[in-house]
């Protein structure tokens, strides 16, 4: 039998992932990492200074905090996004269980992935899966960020933020407020290796540009707008 | 209560009524406590409030005018650590100055009298100078099946707390036990033990945590109440602010080497010879608030991390369960065997997510997929 090749389907390509997105997703993926490393050490720091001058652990924990700041800032404006952007980046997208199609296609990749059909579904905004776990990711997010600025408020009690704090203290212990804030990133661990791996798995399988797309914001899909 | 037992109530914690009526300055001068001790006092004192060294003379000009005030030291569910650390003062003017400044007509430790007359010492107090009394708390009390799990002269601590409290111009919850239960109220916590706040609702209480309180703190709260007549402010847990608004972590000797990245990595190493952080030996100095910094204990000569040994967090709410493991940085994660701290849970997640998707991958890698729309290919 005679093989098909790509070329011989022509592809649209679409605009799909607006400029605020890609940004965001960069951002975001930028600081996790550095929030991430400087918070590893902050959890678990080997002595390096060699005089009580040094300002090893000043310094990470003023990075951790900088890029706290970068990070919530970003975070906070793709959620803003999910009310004013496209319909890709919309907060729908993340809820594909609320509707009959969105279910369908949940159903179709999951097929996909547990070896069940060999048909690659083609998504033209995000994976539905993946958009499932995208809003576990964001409720992450923000569980660090309360947890983080909570923290980060005790050196001044009684100020405007500790105030702002104040019903997180009154959920969590000071050391619970570091276990919560210690455990999760395990969990944005596991889901950073899902999602890299998945991203790298439906470039080679759907050949719709899918990791350029988050540089470029282009898409390439058989389906035509109002199709998919 | 007739007139006679009234006074002989009186005779035995060693005051006739009207001694009373002298002011502060009188009855220091009559125990030949000098000008020069008083004034040291005094600086002393405000410098514990947190105040500028110019109230220092405002200072010693009101508590020369002022009137003693009557105190009743009750004690619940105690050790009397708070007691000794009090009486245990390494410098004996300062501790006189305390009990003088004090006239404590009711303290189950140190009074002379015992049983009715002990017990006619305290309703005398709580007759004549209703609404103008201290009520001095130390230890918890039993809220659990009515109050059974602790009683004295015959009524039960929360009844007697109800009573004393409520008609105090102010309590003064001393040590953890009295502000929060503390370690009477550890997890089971089976008399259902509190703290005064929590028994007694809506007496005006001053939470002075730790284990135990710092005389130090005691005294420079009834200094305030003396000399300002108010009490002084508060913050979400009722603790005074003058001592507990910072956290130790922030004003703590060692927290150049936590800056630095210099660490105790264990108990005897060469680091915690020279006086390095104890932040990875479980130190809950970054999360508990205190002035044990810079107050000190025992007439200011040391403080648990100035001695080498992390913070216990003994002064905030729940300690005993919070702040636990006293020589861990993080709590054990609950649901899991104690050994199972989240890191290893943690490791445990990431790599069995890694290697699921390395076996996924692999088998994708080696299926042959139809990619959208190709309906033709083989599979
Ligand atoms: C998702 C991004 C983040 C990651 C992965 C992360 C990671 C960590 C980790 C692992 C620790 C050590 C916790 C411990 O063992 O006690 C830490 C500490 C901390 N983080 Fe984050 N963090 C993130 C976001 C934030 C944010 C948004 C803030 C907000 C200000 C923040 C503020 C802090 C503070 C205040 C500490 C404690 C520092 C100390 O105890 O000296 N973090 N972070
Ligand atoms: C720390 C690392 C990363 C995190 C936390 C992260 C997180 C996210 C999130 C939350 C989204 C949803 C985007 C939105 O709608 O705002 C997303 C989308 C996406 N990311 Fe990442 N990302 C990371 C790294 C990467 C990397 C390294 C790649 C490329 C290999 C990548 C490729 C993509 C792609 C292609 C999408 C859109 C795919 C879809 O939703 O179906 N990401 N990522």
């Amino acid at each position: 039998m005679q093989q098909i090749q790509v070329h011989e389907h022509c592809k649209l390509k679409r605009y799909i992932w607006e400029l605020p997105v890609r940004w965001c997703h960069w951002v975001n993926a930028l600081s996790l990492v550095i929030l991430a490393a400087t918070g590893a050490f902050i959890a678990h720091p080997f002595s390096v200074a060699h005089s009580a001058s040094d300002f090893v652990m000043g310094w990470v924990r003023f990075i951790h905090f900088t890029f706290a700041y970068i990070f919530t800032i970003s975070v906070v404006s793709r959620i803003i996004w999910a009310f004013t952007g496209n319909r890709y980046a919309g907060w729908r997208e993340f809820f594909p269980m609320r509707t009959v199609k969105g279910r369908e296609k949940l159903r179709d990749m999951f097929r996909y992935y547990l070896f069940m059909t060999h048909q690659v579904p083609e998504t033209v905004g995000h994976n539905p899966l993946a958009a499932t776990a995208y809003f576990a990711v964001y409720c992450i997010y923000l569980a660090m960020i309360l947890t983080g600025f909570a923290m980060y408020a005790l050196h001044a009690p009684g100020g405007a933020m500790y105030r702002a704090m104040g019903f997180m203290y009154a959920i969590f212990s000071i050391p619970m407020l570091h276990l919560v804030h210690h455990a999760l990133p395990w969990l944005l661990l596991g889901f950073v290796i899902n999602h890299i791996y998945s991203a790298w798995l439906m470039d080679i399988k759907e050949h719709g540009a899918e990791i350029s797309s988050m540089f470029s914001g282009y898409k390439f899909t058989l389906k035509r707008e109002h199709e998919d | 209560m007739d007139k006679e037992q009234f006074d002989g109530a009186d005779d035995l914690v060693g005051r006739s009524s009207e001694k009373r009526e002298y002011s502060i300055g009188e009855i220091l001068r009559e125990r030949g406590v000098s000008r020069r001790d008083f004034l040291k006092f005094c600086s002393a004192m405000t410098a514990a409030l947190a105040l500028p060294a110019a109230f220092s003379p405002k200072l010693a000009q009101a508590l020369d005018e002022v009137k003693r005030v009557p105190v009743v030291w009750l004690e619940f569910q105690d050790c009397a650590g708070n007691t000794e650390a009090l009486l245990r003062a390494a410098n004996p003017t300062v501790a006189e100055l305390v009990l003088d400044i004090l006239s404590v007509d009711y303290h189950e430790t140190i009074m002379a009298a015992a049983g009715h007359q002990a017990e006619a010492a305290l309703e005398k107090t709580f007759n004549d100078y209703r609404g103008k009394y201290i009520c001095v708390v130390e230890g918890s009390i039993p809220m659990k099946d009515g109050g059974v799990y602790g009683c004295v002269g015959g009524r039960s601590y929360l009844d007697r707390a109800r009573q004393i409290c409520g008609s105090a111009a102010a309590t003064i919850a001393v040590g953890t036990c009295a502000a929060y239960g503390g370690i009477p109220a550890a997890v089971p916590n089976p008399t259902g033990a509190v703290g005064v706040m929590e028994a007694v609702p809506g007496v005006t209480v001053i939470n002075l945590p730790g284990c135990p309180v710092n005389a130090d703190n005691l005294t420079a709260t009834i200094v305030h109440y003396l000399v300002f007549g108010k009490i002084p402010d508060l913050d979400s847990h009722g603790r005074p602010l003058f001592a507990y608004g910072k956290r130790i972590h922030d004003n703590c000797e060692r927290r150049p080497h936590f800056d630095a990245g210099q660490y105790v990595e264990k108990w005897g190493d060469e680091g915690h010879r020279k006086g390095y952080c104890l932040y990875k030996m479980g130190c809950k100095g970054p999360a508990t608030f205190h002035n044990c910094p810079s107050q000190r204990y025992n007439e200011k000569t040391s403080w648990p991390v100035g001695a080498g040994h992390g913070c216990a967090g003994c002064s905030e709410p729940n300690f005993w369960d919070t702040m636990s493991p006293m020589y861990k940085r993080l709590p054990n994660v609950p649901g899991f065997g104690i050994e199972h701290t989240a890191d290893q849970i943690g490791v445990g997640l990431a790599v069995g997510t890694a290697a699921a998707f390395a076996v996924h991958g692999a088998l994708k890698a080696l299926s042959k997929d139809k990619e959208p729309g190709e309906e033709t290919k083989e599979g």
